[in-house]
């Protein structure tokens, strides 16, 4: 589990973390000051300090930044997900899937 | 990544801090692997452009690159885990779009004419295709084969009379349990038949090759012919000649249901078998006047 004083990146506040996880950008357990993170949130509260501070992307903008992207990566992992399906099937049930593709 | 920093970015030599950092953002937007996912060339674009912000954005760095104490290599920043890595796997649920859940509900979205054709109430289960190879009179004359399932179970496949090659067996109720209260799916077997070593099968009926011998051919003889059904006495003709063809009637596939018994067509052939001296001399002072066994050929 990992806490805010073991993040470590660069140039980020507590204050302005509070507020995305106010928004629910950012999914943390516990209370203010007693926060708790798995990797995937690390991976999240990195991600949307570079759009915020890197790419300067106005508070305002992140909601819809923030769904697009999530709507994205759902896609990814139901296409994976329609991917694995799909490799079970027996080679001829393949074959017929992807000549009605490429029609 | 030994590539001008400057030429990356898109700036010039003498550009500010400012502009440096503005033309940084600006491809960063478009580049950043986190909103290409599955791009490699946009990750790779990427690497190269954080590489070359990071030494020109560091003012100590980028002051020894222009005096050349330092080339662009080592510059690329070390790689962390990135959104990517986790919103492409399991863990990414944690962000779904909607409302956290597994994804299912979208799913059905994005693929609705799968699930739409997915009969809702009770269904039958899912057929199971097995093959099983028999033996060539397994074949004709029916049998009970026991064959065990991937599940460890066993299944009992009774063979009717007359199973051809390619045939498929279905057996009922006993493929995959049906949902929702359905009836269970059938077990599909396709029959493989091997070959045999004298019979060969045309239809319902069988055909063979029965050797005879010289003096069986000339003076006619009894012989033993074995059949599906067992060994069967024939008669051969005084005089057969070599392709002479007999109908053992009824001694084919036997009879069943509907069908009617084939037949077993035997075809003889004349071997001479060692010849001794008594038949060599015998053949030495005997002539056939007038008869030539090519005369087809004319």
């Amino acid at each position: 589990m990992i806490t805010f004083e073991s993040l470590h990146i660069t140039g980020l506040d507590e204050a302005e973390l509070g507020r995305w996880i106010e928004a629910s950008w950012v999914r943390a357990r516990g209370t203010r000051g007693a926060w708790q993170f798995d990797e995937v949130d690390v991976a999240r509260i990195r991600l949307i300090h570079t759009l915020r501070h890197e790419m300067e992307i106005g508070e305002p903008a992140m909601p819809v930044v923030l769904s697009l992207l999530d709507q994205l990566y759902d896609l990814r992992r139901n296409a994976a997900r329609l991917n694995k399906a799909l490799a079970t099937l027996p080679p001829e049930a393949r074959a017929a899937i992807l000549e009605r593709l490429e029609t | 990544m030994a590539d001008d920093p400057y030429k990356i970015l898109g700036v010039k030599k003498e550009a500010s801090a400012d502009e440096i950092r503005s033309a940084y953002r600006k491809l960063a937007k478009k580049h950043h692997p986190d909103l290409n996912p599955g791009n490699k060339q946009a990750e790779e674009d990427f690497k190269a452009i954080s590489g070359a912000y990071d030494l020109l954005s560091d003012t100590e760095k980028r002051a020894k690159y222009d005096r050349g104490e330092i080339d662009a290599s080592g510059a690329e920043r070390a790689p962390q885990q990135s959104w990517r890595q986790y919103a492409d796997a399991a863990q990414g649920e944690r962000y779904a779009y909607s409302t956290g859940g597994a994804g299912g509900a979208d799913f059905e979205d994005l693929f609705a004419n799968i699930f739409n054709q997915r009969p809702r109430g009770p269904a039958k289960g899912h057929d199971r295709h097995y093959s099983l190879e028999v033996t060539f009179l397994e074949g004709v004359s029916g049998a009970t084969r026991r064959i065990t399932l991937p599940d460890g179970g066993t299944l009992d496949v009774k063979i009717p009379p007359g199973t051809e090659g390619g045939d498929t067996l279905r057996l009922r109720g006993k493929g995959d349990a049906g949902m929702g209260g359905g009836p269970p799916g059938d077990a599909l077997i396709e029959i493989h038949v091997a070959a045999h070593k004298f019979y060969r099968r045309i239809g319902r009926n069988l055909h063979m090759e029965v050797p005879v011998s010289l003096k069986e051919a000339v003076l006619g003889a009894k012989v033993t012919i074995p059949t599906p059904a067992g060994d069967v006495a024939m008669t051969v003709r005084p005089g057969t000649e070599t392709g002479t063809e007999m109908r053992l009637r009824g001694r084919g596939v036997p009879a069943h249901g509907k069908h009617a018994a084939g037949d077993l067509h035997v075809k003889l052939n004349v071997v001479v078998g060692p010849a001794d001296e008594a038949l060599k001399t015998f053949l030495d002072g005997w002539e056939q006047p007038g008869f030539n066994p090519r005369e087809g050929l004319k």
